[in-house]
């Protein structure tokens, strides 16, 4: 096995994971964690999400490669000898036990004495409101207050790492939001480290310290949410993460971090990603936010042309539906106020930005 | 006089009623062997009809005399004492044994799974007399009949997949992520069958224990073959006495067996309620 750095509390040295030895869902998954952070795994379907918490957590082997912790690892410690916690998505509580006694069986198991399991059991379930539902069986709460008990159960042994699969996704859209708080609120108070996963980028956007972006096996980019969002590394976390329109274009001239793209409408400048060469095919990513309807007084130093298609009203925003000369769909996201422009049908409109809001990447 | 939808025809009322009595007469077939024994085992007089007293409701023409030979006879205390012990032994077994097939069987891991169910179902299919046949050359090379082990282990092979069947009723509504949570909560995996899973597949085992006890007590062919004298049961009792000593003994065995059967068919459905009743809330 390598020489694994022993300081790092979480490490996943080029796992790989395959199901039939043939293909492989993981392929050469590298991550280090530090104590206390919150990491969210996100990316499609299919992903490979799911295995490498399963992997991590001991419920499916590690094909080749070493998850470590603290130094040491764990490719064969039992699973119900890693002290990992786990939320599951259908909570998984037991039926036939009361939420207290759910409480308690990581203590029983744990052989801790009667006095210090109630006196636990009765904290934690003060930490997560609970505190009148103790007697109660599972199937006579609320979704939201199930979770909550699952939580709970999954931090009472105070594990150093919770593993969260789609916690959140059979809860409707206001108690995610509150358990998404709820779940912040823990993490911050107590300190463990949580691998997150979620198909939700909101939930990951809000709640992470890193995010993990997931593609066919492979970690496209790990970085906080403000830089995944504002510097994505490749086409695929732009796309993947929030909304982004893509130009299409030649690259003409690369000078440091700028580069000069030609396209059907104009030449556009733009920030430039590694692997850009002059002369290849790129796409330029832009914000529908950061894409501008004169008249304006945003500064700006790109320019184009474009054909209306459609405006849909949806609230606090306007969405506009432009077409570029060779039929690229291009959003704009407008503030709903009086300036939102009108256009007829076909209209020539332009659109204007900051060459800094946009990111030039090689294009396939 | 029941109101019928408007358009109902004269036919679809003939049809409304001639169900219902169709549906009466089925159940009276089934039922009247059963239910005329009853009163018949009151008889005081040593006959299988209805005297002219029972008809016209005598008090002295019923009594408990039969009831009371069943307990004086030997034989028949003999019987019902054989019948509870293979009985109970043989459920016990199967009921174990049955378990751990199920949950075997059950496991998405487990090759020829078709085939070795199939296999552990055959003497729910196969008829009992070739099976007994089997039995009787087989154990006879272990010396095993006319023992309560030959018994017993035959009764409890006959009760396997009462229990299999059951038993992989209630596990295919098992969630199997409860297993992994336990795992997940530091128990391990023999602790989280029996805290878990047992308790949750409970109502499953017990009615499958119940359906084996009761296939145990009702059964007389691999009696007839395996058992000496000494272990007669009271299948077994009765099937010599309708040969042997004509009289209503047989009718207050055969009345208290329904009682018991019922009884037993009562619990079953006791069960599964609460069965549903749990799973239903999980
Ligand atoms: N037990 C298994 N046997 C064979 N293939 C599997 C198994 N579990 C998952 N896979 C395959 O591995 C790939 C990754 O699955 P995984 O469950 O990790 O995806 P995911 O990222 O969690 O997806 P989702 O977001 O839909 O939950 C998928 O192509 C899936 O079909
Ligand atoms: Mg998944």
């Amino acid at each position: 096995m390598n020489d694994l750095g022993s300081d790092t509390f979480l490490r996943f040295d080029n796992v790989k994971k395959s199901y039939d030895q043939k293909s492989l869902v993981v392929k050469g998954f590298d991550m280090d964690v530090e104590d206390g952070e919150f990491i969210t795994l996100l990316g499609p379907s299919g992903s490979g999400k799911t295995t490498v918490l399963m992997m991590l957590a001991g419920f499916e082997s590690v094909t080749s490669g070493d998850i470590a912790i603290a130094g040491k690892s764990i490719n064969r410690t039992a699973p119900n000898k890693r002290n990992i916690g786990m939320v599951f998505q259908n909570y998984a509580l037991f039926p036939h036990m009361t939420v207290a006694e759910n409480l308690a069986y990581p203590l029983t198991v744990r052989k801790t004495p009667k006095a210090q399991i109630k006196e636990r059991v009765a904290e934690y379930l003060k930490l997560v409101e609970l505190s009148d539902f103790g007697a109660r069986r599972p199937g006579q709460l609320s979704g939201g207050q199930r979770q909550r008990v699952a939580l709970a159960r999954a931090m009472i042994f105070e594990p150093t790492l919770i593993l969260m699969d789609e916690p959140l996704g059979a809860l409707d859209k206001n108690l995610r939001e509150q358990m998404q708080f709820e779940i912040t609120r823990l993490h911050k108070q107590l300190g463990f480290t949580v691998i997150y996963v979620t198909h939700d980028q909101t939930e990951a956007l809000s709640m992470s310290s890193r995010i993990a972006v997931f593609n066919d096996g492979v970690v496209q980019q790990c970085a906080p949410p403000a830089e995944l969002y504002e510097r994505p590394s490749n086409a695929f976390v732009a796309d993947f993460i929030g909304e982004n329109n893509f130009v299409p274009g030649k690259v003409i001239t690369l000078e440091g971090t700028t580069a000069q793209v030609q396209t059907d409408g104009g030449t556009i400048v733009a920030q430039a990603v590694d692997g850009l060469a002059i002369g290849h095919a790129c796409r330029v990513s832009i914000r529908p936010e950061k894409l501008f309807i004169p008249p304006t007084s945003h500064a700006h130093d790109n320019a184009l042309t474009v054909r209306f298609n459609t405006r849909i009203y949806v609230g606090d925003f306007i969405r506009y539906y432009f077409k570029l000369p060779d039929g690229t769909d291009i959003i704009v996201k407008v503030l709903n106020d009086l300036s939102a422009p009108e256009f007829a049908d076909d209209a020539e409109a332009q659109l204007l930005w900051l060459a800094s809001d946009s990111i030039a990447f090689p294009a396939g | 006089m029941k109101r019928f939808p408007e358009y109902y025809t004269i036919w679809n009322i003939a049809g409304h009623y001639g169900l219902r009595i169709f549906a009466l007469l089925v159940l009276i077939f089934l039922m009247l062997p059963i239910l005329v024994i009853m009163p018949l085992s009151f008889n005081s007089e040593p006959f299988f009809t209805f005297t002219e007293g029972m008809l016209a409701l005598d008090a002295e023409a019923y009594s408990l005399r039969w009831y009371q030979e069943v307990v004086d006879d030997d034989k028949w205390r003999l019987a019902i004492r054989n019948s509870f012990v293979v009985g109970i032994a043989a459920a016990l077994i199967a009921t174990v044994l049955g378990t751990l097939a199920a949950v075997g069987l059950a496991s998405p891991w487990m090759p020829y799974k078709r085939f070795i169910t199939a296999l552990l179902l055959s003497p729910m299919i196969v008829p009992l007399i070739i099976i007994a046949a089997g039995m009787f050359f087989f154990y006879t090379r272990f010396n095993l009949v006319g023992t309560f082990a030959g018994l017993i282990i035959a009764h409890a092979a006959l009760g396997v997949p009462f229990v299999i069947i059951t038993v992989t009723a209630t596990l295919s509504g098992f969630d199997r992520s409860l297993f992994v949570a336990g795992l997940s909560l530091g128990a391990g995996p023999f602790k989280v069958f029996w805290d878990v899973v047992i308790p949750l597949i409970r109502p499953g085992v017990i009615s499958g224990g119940l359906f084996a006890f009761v296939t145990s007590f009702d059964e007389v062919v691999l009696v007839l073959f395996l058992a000496g004298p000494e272990q007669r049961t009271i299948p077994r009792q009765m099937f010599s006495g309708l040969r042997e000593q004509i009289n209503p003994t047989i009718l207050a065995v055969a009345t208290l067996l329904v009682v018991l059967s019922a009884a037993l068919l009562f619990t079953l459905e006791a069960l599964r309620r609460r069965s549903v009743r749990l799973s239903g809330s999980a």
